[in-house]
């Protein structure tokens, strides 16, 4: 499985703070950004929130590009900029 | 170099950090910054809304290692005696202490540089995200690109 996080005001809009994907149904050397799509085509509200340009993701509890590779075990979290300080 | 890392709901004390700071006698410098909650909500659009409170969303786990990895780049940059980073967490009210930053090193010029720089890398590095409670409903604290351009100009 793969551990989803959302956070602030992405999470509200989702109505969704954590979700498991299964690793199988997503392609072999699958991306951030496969599980991305994978969650854009739930509901034309995930298309539209997780569709944002400014869109940070972390892997791992590490802020990465969308093209790192996730697989099985994995923690992945989507969230906006970030506004702390 | 010591490095010490907080993310906390209590509030803490400048003079208890200081105190650390200074410790070591082969720092001649010891740089403090202090974030505190501003009362007026910065939305010029919206008015200047009085804020009630602001809470503050952090991801737990991952936090404390962005700001770990954050004291570390300054290390690599700088030669330091200490960094100590606080955070605070949940609802703050105005005035209220919100972040802390202590940089000590031989001479001051590093220590003045490399506050800003755990500042600048703080504010667009870590997951943290506040939510102002005002007279005029709640809302989620947008990020600026100042904040953006202030971090990239240390490259």
């Amino acid at each position: 499985m793969i551990k989803v996080l959302f956070f602030a005001a992405l999470r509200e809009r989702l109505n969704t703070t954590t979700l498991e994907l299964d690793a199988s149904s997503l392609p072999e050397d699958a991306s951030a950004a496969a599980v991305l799509i994978q969650l854009q085509s739930r509901s034309a509200d995930w298309q539209q929130e997780l569709s944002r340009q400014d869109l940070l993701c972390a892997v791992n509890q590490k802020l990465c590009p969308l093209q790192t590779k996730v697989g099985p075990g994995d923690e992945l979290a989507f969230f906006p900029p970030v506004t702390g300080g | 170099m010591r490095i010490s890392v907080l993310v906390q709901h209590e509030d803490f004390s400048m003079a208890d950090e200081y105190a650390q700071l200074s410790r070591d006698s082969s720092c001649g410098a010891v740089v403090t910054f202090c974030g505190l909650v501003r009362e007026l909500s910065c939305d010029l659009k919206t008015g200047t809304g009085k804020l009630h409170c602001m809470t503050l969303e952090h991801y737990p786990g991952m936090t404390e290692q962005a700001l770990l990895a954050i004291a570390e780049q300054a290390q690599q940059r700088w030669q330091l005696g200490a960094v100590r980073i606080i955070h605070r967490i949940g609802t703050l009210t105005p005035n209220e202490q919100i972040v802390f930053v202590g940089v000590a090193s031989a001479h001051r010029a590093a220590a003045f540089e490399a506050a800003q720089f755990v500042m600048d890398y703080l504010k667009t590095r870590a997951p943290f995200w506040k939510k102002e409670h005002s007279s005029q409903g709640q809302r989620w604290v947008a990020a600026k690109t100042s904040d953006q351009d202030a971090a990239e100009r240390w490259g």
